[in-house]
C-alpha cells in the first residue's frame, strides 16, 4: 500500500473493506484516482469490482466495515447517494434500471436542475441545445428524448443512455460499471468515442471491465488487476495487454500469495 | 351581517389552513327532522324540495352502513357530531369584489380568481354550505348558458331542474345519496341549450372551512342536444383533529349527441370521509367522460358511472388515485349499457404509499339482447412500500354474443434499485419517488386539459414531499 497525502482533486479509497449479508466481497482495497486520469480496473466474475462501484455511490445494500473514501478531501460515507452524485460523483450502471413513463428528455432535465443552485431554474432552450449535441456525439436520434428511460431499450441503448447523461451532468469523477458488455463492436466504438470526447483535466474516470477489448478503444493511465477484492497488481496501460495473454489465473495466484503474506 | 376574523392556521400544503368565520345559519349539531326543517326554512325550499328531502332522511335512517362490502371505517363517521349546514346566509355575488373579505381571501389563496381570469368560462366556488360566488363570462351567459349554484336552479329554473332532479340517481341509490338527498346544499346547476359548444371550462371549486362539518353539495348538469360543456372542481379542506364529511350527489344528462366532460381534482386533508356518488346518463350518440383525481382523505368512496341509454351513447372514466400513508381510496366506475353498439372505457391508476390502501372497484354490465357493444378496462395499481396495499375487485358481467370486452390489470412496485438509480443522478429520495408517480400516471394525466396536468402534478410532489422521512 502506498501513501499520498489526500489532493483536492482525486478520488481517494483508503483501505477499503465491504461486506454484502455477511460476506466479504472488497478487502482492504485501496486506490487514488486523480482529475484528468483514466484508471481501468480489470478482474475476473465475482472479483467485487460491480461491489466497489456500487459502495462509492452509496448503495444501501452493502455495508462499509473498514477504511473510507474521500472525494476531494470530504468523507463520501458521510453523504447521501443524491448528494455524492450532485457534488460530482458519476455511475454508469451495469444493469441500468427502467423509469416508465419519465422520458429521457425529463428525467435528465431533472437531473441537471437538481445540480443548479436553489431557486435557479434551468434555462429550456439551453437544456436543448446542449442535449441534442450530446447526442449527435454519440449518434443518437433526436426522437430518442421522447421515449421513457431505459424501458424497452437494447442493450446498446442503454449503455449510450448512461454515456449520454454522464455528458449531461458533467461529473468530476465517473465510474463506468462494465459499459463494454453486450456491445457489438461498432455500439462499442460509438460508446468509447463518447467517453474519450468527455476527457478532460476535469474528469476522473474509472473502468471497471472484464475485458481488455475496451481498452483498445479507451486508453487508459493505469490499470489496475483486482482479484477477491483486492488489487494485487497496478501498472501502465500495457498490463492489460499482459492480462490478455495470461489470463486472470496468474492474478489469482499472486492473490493467494498476497493474502499469505 | 358582521363576520370577525380572529385567527389563521397555516401549515405546509396548500389547502392547509382556515379563517375562523362567523356564521348567520347554522344548522347545529347532529341530524334529525328539525335540522333538515331548518335547511328547508332557510333555503326557503318549493313544497316538492322539502317532501324530498324528508324521505331523503327516511330513507338515509332505514339503510344501513354498506360495511358487509365496504370498509369498516364508515362506522367511525358519528353522524351526531357533524354539523350539517353552515352559512352567512347571503346570495352568492357575481363579482368577487362582493363576496365579504374573510371569504374571499381563501379563494385568492387557492387562486381561484386568477384562474378564472385566466382560462375559465365561469365559475362557482363555495364555502361550507353555501355558494359564495358565482359567476359566467358574458358571452357564455348570451348563448343562454346557465350556470348557477343548485339552490338557485331549483327556484329560478323548476322547469329544466326538477326534470332530471334525483332521475339519475334516486334518493335510495345508497345511503349517502339519501343523506345528501336531506341535506343537500349547494352545488352546481348547469343548463347548456342545443347546439352550444362551450369552449373554455366551468369551474366550481368546494372549500371546507368549519371543523366537524359535512359538506353535501348537489350538482346537475344537463347538455342539450348536439352541445358540448366542460366542468370542473376542484376541491380543499384544512387539516383538523376531527372528522368531516364530504357527501356530494352528481348528475350529469348528454342529450343526443352531447358532450360532457367532469374533471375532479380533490386534496382532501387526510380526516375527511369522502363518499361521494356520481353518474351520468347518455343518450343517443352521446358522450360523458369522467376525469377523477382523488389525492387525499382518510377514505374515499366514489365510483363514477354512466349509464348509456341511446345507441351509440359513449361512457368515460379515467381515474388517479393516491393513497398516502394511513388513507384508503376505495374507487372505481360503473358502465351500465343499456343500448346497441355502446362503447365504454376504463383506464384506473392507483398508488400506495406507506400503510396507504388503493381498493378499483369496477362494474360492467351488459344485458344479453344488446348488439355490438365494446367495454375497455384497464387498472394499473404501484405500490411504494412493502406496507402499500392494492385490491382489484371487477365485475364484468357480458351477456350475449355480439358484444367485445377486454380487461387488463398490473401491480407494479418502485423498485429501491430504481430510486438508488435515479438517486445516482442526483435527485433526492422524495424527486425520485415523485418522478416514478408521475411517469406511472403519465401517460393518463396526458389526456387532461394543461392547466390540471400542472396541478396534478405539483399535488403528487406535494404528497411524496410529505411521505419520505
Amino acid at each position: 500500500m502506498y501513501i499520498k497525502s489526500a489532493s483536492m482533486n482525486e478520488l481517494r479509497v483508503e483501505n477499503l473493506s465491504v461486506t454484502i449479508a455477511g460476506q466479504k466481497i472488497v478487502r482492504g482495497l485501496s486506490l487514488d484516482l486523480p482529475r484528468g486520469e483514466v484508471h481501468a480496473i480489470m478482474g475476473p466474475n465475482g472479483s467485487g469490482k460491480s461491489t466497489l462501484a456500487k459502495v462509492l455511490a452509496g448503495h444501501p445494500d452493502y455495508e462499509v466495515t473498514s477504511g473510507r473514501v474521500l472525494m476531494d478531501g470530504e468523507n463520501l460515507f458521510e453523504l447521501e447517494p443524491d448528494e455524492r452524485a450532485r457534488r460530482g460523483l458519476f455511475l454508469a450502471f451495469q444493469y441500468p434500471s427502467e423509469i416508465p413513463g419519465v422520458s429521457i428528455a425529463n428525467f435528465l432535465r431533472a437531473a441537471v436542475q437538481a445540480r443548479l443552485p436553489e431557486g435557479e431554474e434551468l434555462e429550456a432552450t439551453d437544456y436543448y441545445a446542449k442535449l441534442y449535441e450530446k447526442m449527435e456525439l454519440l449518434g443518437m436520434d433526436r426522437s430518442f428524448t421522447a421515449r421513457s428511460v431505459n424501458e424497452g431499450f437494447s442493450g446498446g441503448e442503454k449503455k449510450r443512455t448512461e454515456i449520454l447523461q454522464l455528458a449531461m451532468v458533467e461529473p468530476k469523477y465517473a465510474i463506468l460499471d462494465e459499459t463494454d458488455s453486450g456491445l457489438d463492436i461498432d455500439a462499442l466504438k460509438t460508446v468509447a468515442h463518447g467517453v474519450n470526447s468527455l476527457r478532460s483535466p476535469n474528469l476522473g474516470i474509472l473502468l471497471i471491465t472484464h475485458y481488455q477489448r475496451l481498452l483498445n478503444y479507451i486508453i487508459p493511465d493505469y490499470v489496475h488487476v483486482m482479484v477477491a477484492g483486492q488489487i494485487v497488481r497496478s501498472g501502465r496501460k500495457e498490463l492489460a495487454l499482459e492480462l490478455e495473454e495470461r489470463g486472470y489465473d496468474w492474478a489469482r495466484e499472486e492473490a493467494r500469495e498476497m493474502a499469505r503474506t | 351581517m358582521k363576520t370577525e376574523t380572529k385567527a389563521v392556521n397555516i401549515d405546509r400544503s396548500i389547502g392547509d389552513f382556515s379563517y375562523d368565520v362567523e356564521y348567520a345559519k347554522d344548522a347545529g349539531v347532529g341530524l334529525s327532522e328539525r335540522v333538515v326543517t331548518y335547511i328547508s326554512d332557510v333555503k326557503e325550499d318549493p313544497d316538492w324540495v322539502r317532501e324530498f328531502r324528508l324521505k331523503g332522511l327516511k330513507t338515509f335512517l332505514e339503510k344501513p352502513l354498506p360495511t358487509h362490502w365496504a370498509s369498516k371505517d364508515l362506522e367511525a363517521i358519528d353522524f351526531d357530531k357533524i354539523r350539517y349546514y353552515l352559512a352567512q346566509g347571503t346570495a352568492p355575488k357575481r363579482s368577487w369584489d362582493e363576496v365579504p373579505e374573510d371569504i374571499k381571501r381563501t379563494f385568492e389563496r387557492l387562486g381561484i380568481p386568477e384562474q378564472e381570469r385566466k382560462f375559465l368560462a365561469g365559475v362557482e366556488a363555495q364555502f361550507d354550505s353555501e355558494a359564495v360566488y358565482s359567476n359566467i363570462k358574458k358571452a357564455v351567459g348570451e348563448q343562454g348558458v346557465i350556470f348557477v349554484g343548485s339552490t338557485e336552479g331549483l327556484k329560478e329554473h323548476p322547469e329544466i331542474f326538477r326534470k332530471w332532479f334525483g332521475k339519475v340517481i334516486p334518493i335510495g341509490d345508497n345511503k349517502f345519496s339519501a343523506l345528501n338527498s336531506a341535506v343537500f346544499s349547494g352545488g352546481s346547476f348547469i343548463y347548456v341549450p342545443p347546439g352550444v359548444k362551450v369552449k373554455h371550462p366551468l369551474q366550481a371549486y368546494f372549500r371546507i372551512n368549519a371543523e366537524n362539518f359535512g359538506q353535501f353539495e348537489r350538482t346537475l348538469i344537463i347538455a342539450d342536444e348536439g352541445s358540448e360543456v366542460t366542468y370542473m372542481e376542484g376541491c380543499t379542506a384544512p387539516k383538523f383533529n376531527t372528522a368531516t364529511l364530504h357527501s356530494a350527489v352528481v348528475e350529469l344528462v348528454a342529450l343526443k349527441g352531447a358532450k360532457i366532460q367532469y374533471i375532479t381534482v380533490q386534496n382532501w386533508s387526510a380526516n375527511v370521509f369522502n363518499l361521494v356518488t356520481k353518474r351520468g346518463l347518455a343518450h343517443e350518440d352521446a358522450e360523458i367522460k369522467w376525469i377523477d383525481c382523488n389525492i387525499g382523505s382518510r377514505l374515499t368512496m366514489k365510483y363514477p358511472g354512466v349509464i348509456m341509454k341511446g345507441r351509440k351513447a359513449r361512457g368515460e372514466v379515467l381515474s388517479i388515485a393516491l393513497a398516502n400513508d394511513g388513507q384508503h381510496q376505495d374507487t372505481g366506475a360503473k358502465m351500465i349499457h343499456a343500448a346497441d353498439e355502446t362503447t365504454s372505457n376504463i383506464i384506473s391508476k392507483s398508488i400506495s404509499i406507506g400503510t396507504g390502501r388503493a381498493t378499483y372497484r369496477g362494474l360492467v354490465h351488459v344485458p344479453k339482447h344488446l348488439k355490438r357493444c365494446k367495454n375497455n378496462t384497464e387498472c394499473d395499481a404501484l405500490l411504494i412500500n412493502s406496507t402499500s396495499r392494492t385490491d382489484t375487485y371487477p365485475a364484468i358481467s357480458v351477456r350475449g354474443t355480439g358484444n367485445a370486452v377486454q380487461h387488463e390489470a398490473s401491480v407494479s412496485q418502485v423498485s429501491a434499485e430504481q430510486i438508488f438509480y435515479m438517486q445516482q443522478r442526483g435527485l433526492t429520495e422524495a424527486q425520485a419517488m415523485s418522478l416514478s408517480v408521475n411517469g406511472f400516471v403519465n401517460d393518463l394525466v396526458r389526456q387532461f386539459p394543461m392547466e390540471y396536468s400542472v396541478e396534478l402534478k405539483r399535488l403528487i410532489e406535494l404528497e411524496m414531499e410529505g411521505s419520505v422521512g
